[in-house]
């Protein structure tokens, strides 16, 4: 599933980063790897960014960014 | 800011490497390069991740030895200081801005990996870094760390947020961590309690004197071998290159052979610097560069790594290595409180109510509050120009060059400080306490769409204030793109200054004729006019004519924290001198030139012509016959008046008189001067809009700033240049006007109908009559955007305001 898609709240694990895009390599630089826990915390009131939590951090990303992050709910 | 300036930015760094080629290194620094620098002070680069406390420790370990400039040929401010160590040696600290990775994507991560390299002009290769982290997150935090130490500069490391690690029990064994790291010093500190500052100066000597490097990573060999392929056909290419070269540039730019981090940055970004600087702006080798780079990175997935994600994945792989057992890390704890704020502080509903108070409250300071320093410093300007011209009586050049030139000038620009000190008070509040990023977050929706961001959200909200502090606070947006459709965005908003302008018109015109409700609907529709041209602005700016690739909108929401009064007040601070020192002068220099244009050529034969004919009339009206003259428009009807008044008052007005003559002396002066014959040659221009030559010279005189036209009209209309907007005599004056008989089918007519008082409101809510706006679009983003801005802004006014008055007549004459 689509890191866009992970409905709120819920723990995943990331599975895989295209890594084709400056958005990709931002989140990887931020420790978004693949293996790693992730959940979507927040969303924004009008639906969109997300506020994503992983590795001990808080970052806001925009749904079609999140969209090239797949992960596997747990 | 733009493609193209950043390309500028790559090739002068280029010519420049070249030319400093002899004396510095390139790249790599070396044990040579400190050597060289025994003439001047050892440079040390501060770096570190957004939020880490980077600008605490800068002003902790520099104190007040800072210094503001700019890299040349982008608009990336430049902070510098001096850190003197306890043996009276100093050294300077360059605070580089706060990235999380040396894959730079905005304009200010470039200036790093280029500073870093020794690449930029006038600033050479640093001879140690010290690298700041985040002691709450250090395995982010360090993959900064690891990708400079790939530079193999000496470097060391601070724990910063000491208070917050013990707090959240997260245990760091200092030493253990810097010998797991190849034996550079990490120091434990919390910047913002001064604590650890002390060891951070001894750790900085240490690292000056002993040169310790941060291990590397052990790259796998298909890594190695995707980089001398690189180093291989970049070597070749520059030998073609030198030979075959035609031009310096190309020459200079094969040059400089890349360092081992600048090719790591050529095979694992999607988008690099260091490739505009290899290529200077010749597109064959940027295509031969790019095959190169392909080649690469075919090698590095040949051997199973995905070449995008091979060096993040590796470094955090060594870092967690080091990390285990030096580093105990509580997660669960570390994050509760802000976790806690951020259940109501990001929630759908509080969230929202609390970010719109919040927003009232920064809009109210800059709307009302900085009104009362304004008035003060009003008052002081008032008093001055009244000393300076009761001094300067017997010059009258010189009193009106001191007067309505150099202390105008001066007053133009340091008018606004109150404002631009009050919105960054805010400003830093903001981002100091973590919100920022939440703002941006709960907004962003908002504004994607049209291509810029969340953060767009302050300065368009304050520019209905003033433009000049909301152009200068987009610094709070790390997207060019984004960043430049917010400048160009906001000089839209309807400021305060454009009210003098609406409110002599409603006054005047619209309340009288159409009732206060109309009249005030129309006054909301002047505030929506900007915004509904700005908003598409933006839109066809960044989708049409930025082609720069997206930026990514990837926010880290930092931890809350208390806002340490001192850094709020440097940055208040900064932000004030640097608009007086950048703006400060091009205002000052637009307000003598359009006083100049005002003044001169200053005839006395105007003087002369003007007496005799006051004197005329005077005896003309002083007889028995009635007043002559009542609808001509020159000499204005006012004077007429004043005049007949004064022969039928007798002696006792006789002051009265005078005062009117002085007036119409003046109105003959402006009319004269080469503004006032420009604005009657150029009215032709405006007459689509409906204006008549006292206007078009009000647009121009306005130029350096908008409300400049009610005061130039007091004096085109004989009534002074003290008038403001509420003077009846002014509304009276501009309902009186009529076109003269030359103006054909027009003769006799209102000027002032009702098309083209709205035409006129319309002009002044889209021009651009604000030179100190212009000074500020040139002070960060330079003279390009300064143009276009001008440009278009008047181009689109002129167009709405001659569409307003030729519709508007034609619809009333249909009626």
């Amino acid at each position: 599933m689509k890191l866009s898609e992970l409905p709120l709240k819920r723990m995943a694990r990331v599975t895989r980063l295209r890594a084709e895009n400056t958005v990709d390599q931002r989140l990887l630089a931020l420790g978004l790897l693949p293996g790693m826990l992730v959940k979507v915390a927040h969303v924004a009131p009008l639906g969109d960014p997300l506020a994503i939590e992983f590795q001990n951090q808080c970052v806001s990303v925009r749904k079609n960014e999140a969209d090239s992050v797949e992960v596997e709910v747990l | 800011m733009s493609e193209n300036s950043t390309t500028t930015a790559g090739a002068g760094a280029a010519k420049n490497a070249v030319e400093t080629a002899p004396a510095s290194t390139t790249g790599n620094a070396t044990a040579g390069n400190a050597a060289a620098g025994a003439s001047r002070p050892p440079l040390i680069a501060l770096i570190g991740n957004p939020n880490t406390g980077k600008t605490s420790l800068f002003n902790a370990l520099t104190g007040l030895r800072q210094r503001i400039g700019n890299y040349p040929g982008v608009t990336v401010a430049k902070h510098s200081g001096t850190v003197v160590f306890d043996d009276g040696r100093r050294a300077e600290l360059l605070d580089l801005p706060g990235l999380y990775s040396l894959a730079a994507t905005s304009l200010d991560e470039r200036i790093v990996i280029d500073a870093l390299c020794g690449r930029l002009p006038d600033t050479p290769a640093p001879d140690a870094v010290l690298v700041v982290t985040d002691g709450t997150n250090l395995l982010r935090n360090l993959f900064l760390a690891s990708q400079v130490a790939e530079l193999g500069i000496p470097l060391a490391i601070v724990v910063n947020h000491a208070d917050a690690v013990r707090k959240f029990r997260i245990r760091v064994d200092a030493a253990k961590l810097g010998e797991r790291l190849g034996g550079v010093p990490v120091v434990l500190a919390s910047a913002w309690h001064g604590e650890g500052i002390h060891e951070i100066r001894a750790a900085l000597r240490t690292v000056l004197d002993h040169r310790p490097r941060m291990s590397r990573v052990a790259w796998k060999p298909c890594v190695t071998d995707a980089l001398q392929i690189l180093r291989d056909g970049l070597a070749r290419d520059a030998q073609n290159n030198a030979a075959g070269a035609d031009t310096a540039a190309a020459a200079a730019a094969g040059a400089a052979l890349p360092s081992d981090a600048e090719l790591q940055r050529l095979l694992f970004d999607t988008a690099t610097p260091v490739l505009d600087r290899l290529t200077a702006g010749d597109a064959a080798r940027r295509e031969r560069i790019a095959h190169l780079v392909r080649a690469a990175r075919e090698r590095v997935r040949h051997g199973g790594l995905n070449p995008f994600a091979a060096e993040p994945v590796l470094h955090y792989e060594r870092i967690k290595e080091a990390l285990a057992g030096a580093v105990t890390d509580r997660e669960a704890v570390a994050q509760s409180r802000t976790r806690r704020i951020d259940k109501v502080l990001l929630h759908r509903v509080w969230g929202t109510l609390i970010f719109f108070g919040a927003m009232a409250a920064v809009f109210l300071a800059v709307f009302f509050l900085a009104e009362y320093p304004k008035g003060w410093l009003e008052t002081l300007f008032a008093w001055l120009s009244d000393t300076a011209g009761g001094a300067l009586e017997s010059a009258p050049l010189l009193q009106s060059l001191v007067q309505d030139g150099v202390i105008a000038g001066v007053g133009a620009f340091l008018s606004f400080l109150p404002q631009i000190m009050l919105l960054f008070l805010f400003i830093a509040l903001l981002e100091d306490s973590g919100y920022m990023a939440r703002a941006a977050f709960l907004m962003d929706k908002l504004f994607s769409w049209c291509g810029l961001n969340g953060k767009s959200f302050v300065p368009l909200l304050s520019g209905y204030a003033c433009a000049i502090p909301s152009i200068m606070a987009t610094r709070t947006i790390e997207d060019p793109k984004a960043r430049a459709a917010t400048i160009f965005a906001v000089p839209f908003m309807s400021c305060s200054a454009r009210l003098p302008v609406y409110s002599l018109m409603l006054a005047a015109f619209l309340t009288p004729q159409l009732g206060p409700a109309t009249a005030g609907a129309l006054l909301v529709a002047m505030y929506l006019a900007g915004l509904a041209v700005a908003v598409p602005t933006a839109w066809v700016l960044t989708r049409f004519i930025l082609k720069t690739r997206a930026q990514p909108f990837v926010l880290e929401m930092p931890r809350y924290q208390v806002p340490k009064p001192r850094d709020v007040l440097w940055r208040v601070w900064q932000s004030a001198a640097e608009f007086v020192k950048r703006a400060g002068t091009i205002i000052f220099a637009i307000t003598v030139l359009v006083w100049a244009l005002l003044y001169f050529p200053h005839d006395d034969a105007v003087e002369e012509r003007v007496k005799t004919e006051f004197a005329a009339k005077a005896k003309e009206t002083a007889a028995p016959a009635a007043a002559g003259g009542a609808g001509a428009e020159k000499p204005a009807a006012g004077d007429a008046k004043a005049a007949t008044d004064a022969a039928a008052g007798g002696g006792d007005e006789k002051s009265e008189a005078d005062a009117a003559l002085e007036r119409a002396i003046e109105q003959a002066h402006v009319e004269n001067s080469y503004l006032g014959r420009f604005g009657k040659w150029a009215q032709p221009l405006f007459a689509p809009c409906g204006f008549d030559w006292k206007i078009t010279v009000g647009i121009l005189a306005s130029f350096p700033a908008r409300e400049v036209i009610v005061s130039t009209l007091g004096i085109t209309y004989s009534l002074g240049g003290e008038v403001d907007e509420e003077s009846e005599d002014l509304k009276t004056a501009l309902a009186k006007s009529r076109w003269s008989d030359t103006a054909g089918a027009l003769a006799g007519k209102p000027i002032y109908t009702l098309p083209v008082v709205l035409a006129l409101m319309l002009f002044f809510a889209l021009c651009s009559q604000c030179g100190a706006t212009l000074a500020t679009i040139r002070q960060e983003a330079g003279w390009r955007w300064a143009a276009a801005s001008f440009f278009f802004m008047t181009v689109l006014a002129w167009l709405a305001a001659a569409a307003c008055n030729q519709l508007g007549s034609r619809l009333l004459a249909a009626l």
